[in-house]
């Protein structure tokens, strides 16, 4: 194995839109792939983490049961884990359904909704259960980092990937930090 | 060495005139430092709810919003331990409604968010309350969006004290507290509220909005994508750019 | 009687008109009268009374959803509120008696017969466990008398012909100190008063020593002299009657039995103040007392005690007159009292100023605990020396002490300041005694390594609540119970405290199921230290004094419920999938976390 730092992502009940915008880091990445290697990832394809990941990034909240345990995945497995985006840091666009109860959300979508063919709530097992509510990440495991922002600047992944790969407490300056 | 023409405070070893009937807040204003706030505006009685201007006044705790001014105060302000309880208070702020900046009308303009820029916070810390609170869509110019009210009584306040009205007052208590409207229905629009007045445009968050005009500035020229909260006379731009006038 | 009001609703908005009689027109009684009659106060009420009183309608709406007694939506015919006090409440009672009458805490039942609640101590800790049903108080329950309970109400048996024993309080005095055991003539104090001149009496009030018997201490003698001192149009004289620290009733026993004294306390502060007129503000859970105080004013206005020239005096006029809360907490601080007076939320003022110079109705103001007033009578009576030669240096007198909790004798107890621990826990009766709670939930926790500390301003300081926890006492729910207390009374003005006690009673219920890890206890403490540092009012400034005199002198307490990992969830995993379980009828391992 190399002696590159691991980096895992994954992306919970988020966008991808975290995501796309760290490729807006652009040409930066062939430099910053001198200095790690990904793991899991959207990016990798690779379905599992390593148990030896340094970093890992974690865009959108919690809003049903696989999203829990890819979390507690990432949190055995990553010695560092960021918080990347509003929706991992306070839940987001996401739990502007809390405003509800999961019942009426489901009743609208899948029994009362207009053009709502065949009504009936999906019950596969294949599919996760939601969670009665949408929760940001840190309320079931401990986060070591946040990176706010909707998405965060791919200046800001820059800065917080390069203050810890210089061993470095990350920090954010204020023309990067914004919370949309 | 203070005279009652010539008396002062020192705020974080800065030595500042201040004039009688004059609180902590007012003078630090004057003399172009800024202490976080956030339910204070000048020209409107003092609240001293917020607790974001809190300062430690010859070791004591107050509101330098509500607390007068008198001469020889030793006032910490800008201190790491402070900005680390208003950072604290920020994020109670954030945790106990529900701010999602990226879906708000307000957001760039508003003064919550441009006080946690200013303390750097990152995050809401503490589990999140979400809380339900109800909508108020009902006049035809002015939205009420209580998610985000941090129960500052701007409002109350600019209504009754500049509007020469009562639209607004807070009800309720505790965690429960809310933002309510002075009309039997409980509706915006049965009261006399006018799209000018004050306490329409006075929210420093996006609890009170001006219907039909979100999103206008581009992202990059909002208020404060241009200005820190801790400018001096960054206030009078917050208000203008509520009300559109400055584009 | 009819209003008669002359204020446009915008002034009214500032400050009510100073109404002669005030009772029949205060906003809350009004609100009272309205929840008795219907059972909750109904969109039109609002509307009507907003036109009469003329009053803005959002802020009857704001003091309805303030005030813990008033409902929007319908209670039962027999409302009930089960104490959830340590002392005086009993929550597995109130299970009892929903699972008898098939209702769930909280709710009205479907036929309107009957609503289950709980409420902060109401005051019985001596003769518990109690509950209030419609406002009345019903002492000593057991599960027999609830079997009972519950069939009156399944008859629909008017509350009027249920055994009157029920509803008796007993004074429970067991020792008689200073105050208590002083005979008072009425009239006394105030003769001596006028003999002496206002001055000289009122350098006698203060050379007593005496200071306020809320638990603050501020020099009663100090007070009345800043309020004779300040301009305005009229004073007012106001006795804090709003017992609500829990653990506290010693208030309730010199209203029942020491009416005079207390109302003449009121008098003579009257005569060296100025004013004219006086208020006693009686918290709702008390408003059982009311023929009793109202007889001995109409009493004391026929003996010339109260009225116009009082005691043939020229220019002494005064009278007394009674405002009943409505179930707030915060209203026991001065400024939210004033507050409540003027019809509004009890919202603590910014101070300064101070009620003595801007009090009620923007005039100078004294507030005073009863027990205050009390003294202050006697003192009139029988001089300052009398009263400090006994106590101690800063703590002149007696203090008569509400005890309550684990012990053979509960009740009042009257002690010269000075006296120690030991010998108060001695004497009513504790034995292998866990902690106490001195001064209640706002007050100090200590434990039995500090029984030999005295009570006085100058080492405990106590507004009268003693509750003792025996050794059996599972003291860490004593913790939470009190957290939930402030999280529920915390009147939500300033964001420490109305966010922070939130905090707070979350903090512990987590640690409390047995959820919380370190980290928890770790953030409780940060979060305590603001709150107490940082809020606006006493109330905040003490609600976090349990759990941090807790984490300093039972560590153990804590440690014993934590869960040895660096983190829990905030929220009960498995239990966030339910509704989605019930939805999708699926109960695979899936469909479980």
């Amino acid at each position: 194995m190399s002696n590159k730092i691991r980096v895992a992502t994954t992306s919970l009940a988020g966008c991808f839109g975290c995501h796309m915008s760290f490729l807006d880091i652009d040409e930066r990445i062939v430099e910053l792939i001198e200095h790690i290697e990904f793991d899991r990832s959207p990016l990798t394809d690779i379905k599992h983490c390593s148990n030896t990941c340094d970093i890992g990034l974690i865009e959108g909240g919690l809003c049903n049961a696989e999203n829990v345990h890819v979390l507690k995945e990432f949190r055995e497995n990553c010695k560092i884990v960021i918080a990347v985006g509003a929706c991992a840091i306070n839940g987001g666009v996401p739990a502007m359904r809390n405003h509800f109860t999961l019942t009426e959300c489901l009743e609208e979508a899948y029994l009362n909704g207009v053009g709502v063919d065949n009504p009936m709530i999906p019950n596969d097992v294949e599919i996760p259960l939601l969670l009665n509510k949408v929760h940001p990440i840190h309320e079931v495991v401990h986060v070591d980092y946040y990176l706010p922002g909707c998405p965060p600047p791919a200046d800001a992944f820059m800065k917080v990937l390069t203050d810890l790969l210089e061993g470095k407490e990350p920090s954010l300056p204020k023309d990067i930090l914004h919370y949309d | 060495m203070s005279d009652s023409n010539n008396q002062t405070i020192t705020i974080d070893g800065r030595e500042i005139p201040f004039t009688a009937g004059q609180t902590i807040m007012d003078a630090a204003l004057e003399a172009d430092i800024y202490i976080p706030h956030l339910c204070h505006r000048p020209g409107l009685k003092p609240h001293g709810s917020c607790k974001l201007c809190t300062v430690d006044v010859d070791g004591r705790s107050a509101s330098s919003c509500t607390l007068p001014a008198t001469a020889g105060q030793q006032i910490s302000s800008n201190t790491t331990d402070l900005n680390e309880v208003r950072k604290t208070i920020t994020q109670m702020l954030f945790v106990e409604g529900n701010h999602f900046c990226p879906s708000c009308e307000k957001t760039g303009d508003c003064t919550l968010q441009a006080v946690a820029y200013h303390l750097d916070m990152l995050d809401g810390h503490f589990p999140q309350f979400y809380p339900r609170r109800e909508v108020d869509a009902s006049h035809a110019s002015i939205i009420i969006d209580r998610d985000r009210c941090i129960l500052c009584a701007l409002c109350v306040r600019a209504s009754r004290e500049v509007d020469g009205k009562n639209v607004f007052d807070i009800a309720g208590r505790g965690s429960a507290a809310k933002l309510i409207v002075n009309a039997p229905s409980g509706k915006l629009v049965d009261t006399d509220i006018d799209r000018d007045d004050l306490a329409a445009h006075i929210c420093p968050v996006g609890a009170i909005m001006i219907k039909e005009h979100g999103y206008e500035v581009p992202i990059g020229r909002r208020t404060f994508d241009l200005h820190s909260v801790a400018e001096p006379g960054v206030e009078p731009v917050i208000l203008r750019k509520g009300k559109h006038t400055d584009e | 009687m009819k209003p008669h009001h002359g204020l446009n609703t915008h002034t009214n908005l500032i400050s009510n008109e100073n109404s002669d009689h005030l009772y029949n027109n205060h906003l809350l009684h009004r609100l009272h009268d309205i929840q008795q009659q219907l059972h909750h106060i109904p969109k039109q009420s609002i509307t009507d009374l907003a036109e009469e009183l003329k009053l803005p309608v959002s802020q009857i709406e704001a003091a309805i959803d303030f005030y813990a007694f008033f409902h929007r939506s319908a209670r039962g015919r027999f409302d009930i509120m089960f104490s959830n006090c340590t002392s005086c409440g009993d929550m597995t009672m109130m299970q009892y008696l929903c699972d008898q009458l098939s209702v769930m805490p909280g709710e009205t039942r479907a036929d309107g017969a009957v609503s289950i609640s709980d409420a902060s101590c109401i005051g019985m800790c001596d003769q518990g466990p109690a509950l209030l049903i419609n406002g009345r108080t019903i002492t000593q329950l057991s599960n027999q008398r609830l079997d009972l309970i519950a069939e009156y109400i399944q008859d629909s048996t008017p509350l009027e012909q249920w055994p009157v024993e029920w509803f008796e309080v007993h004074d429970n005095v067991r020792k008689n100190g200073l105050l208590l055991s002083a005979p008072f003539e009425p009239g006394s104090g105030l003769l001596a008063a006028i003999k002496q001149g206002a001055e000289s009496m009122l350098a006698s009030i203060d050379d007593s020593g005496l200071r306020g018997r809320g638990g603050a201490g501020f020099s009663t003698g100090m007070k009345w002299k800043f309020c004779r001192e300040a301009v305005g149009d009229a004073h007012y004289v106001v006795c804090n009657a709003d017992e609500g620290e829990p653990g506290t009733f010693k208030d309730r026993i010199l209203l029942t039995s020491h009416a005079h004294s207390v109302f003449e306390g009121m008098t003579i502060c009257g005569y060296l103040i100025g004013a004219q007129k006086g208020y006693l503000y009686l918290r709702a859970e008390y408003r059982y007392m009311l023929p009793v105080l109202q007889a001995v004013l109409t009493n004391r206005q026929e003996s010339n005690l109260l009225g116009t020239k009082i005691l043939a005096q020229q220019d002494f006029n005064f009278d007394i007159e009674i405002i009943i809360g409505a179930g707030a907490y915060i209203c026991g601080e001065e400024s939210s009292l004033i507050e409540s007076m003027e019809q509004k939320r009890g919202v603590p003022r910014v101070r300064p100023p101070f009620p003595v110079t801007c009090g009620y109705l923007g005039q100078p103001t004294v507030v005073n605990n009863v027990e205050t007033l009390a003294a202050a009578a006697h003192i009139a009576v029988h001089g300052s020396d009398w009263f400090n030669a006994h106590g101690s240096d800063k703590s002149a007198g007696s203090k008569i002490l509400s005890i309550s909790g684990d012990c053979l004798n509960p009740g009042a107890y009257e002690y010269a300041f000075g006296v120690s621990i030991q010998q108060i826990l001695d004497d009513c009766g504790a034995e292998d005694v866990q902690a106490i709670q001195v001064s209640g939930p706002s007050g100090t926790l200590i434990g039995p390594d500090e029984f030999e500390r005295k009570l006085g301003f100058e080492d405990l300081a106590t507004g009268g609540s003693f509750m003792i926890f025996g050794k059996d006492c599972d003291l860490l729910k004593v913790i939470q119970n009190f957290a939930h207390f402030f999280a529920h009374e915390s009147c939500g003005f300033c964001t420490p405290c109305r966010v922070g006690t939130t905090l707070l009673r979350n903090g512990l219920d987590k640690i409390c199921k047995g959820c919380g890890t370190q980290y928890d206890v770790d953030e409780m403490r940060r979060m305590a230290a603001l709150v107490k540092r940082r809020s606006h009012c006493g109330l905040g400034q003490t609600a976090p004094n349990p759990i941090l005199d807790a984490l300093e002198r039972f560590p153990e307490l804590f440690n014993a419920k934590l869960v040895h990992s660096d983190y829990e969830p905030h929220f009960d995993l498995d239990a966030a999938l339910e509704e989605a379980r019930q939805l999708t009828k699926r109960d695979d391992a899936e469909a479980h976390l």
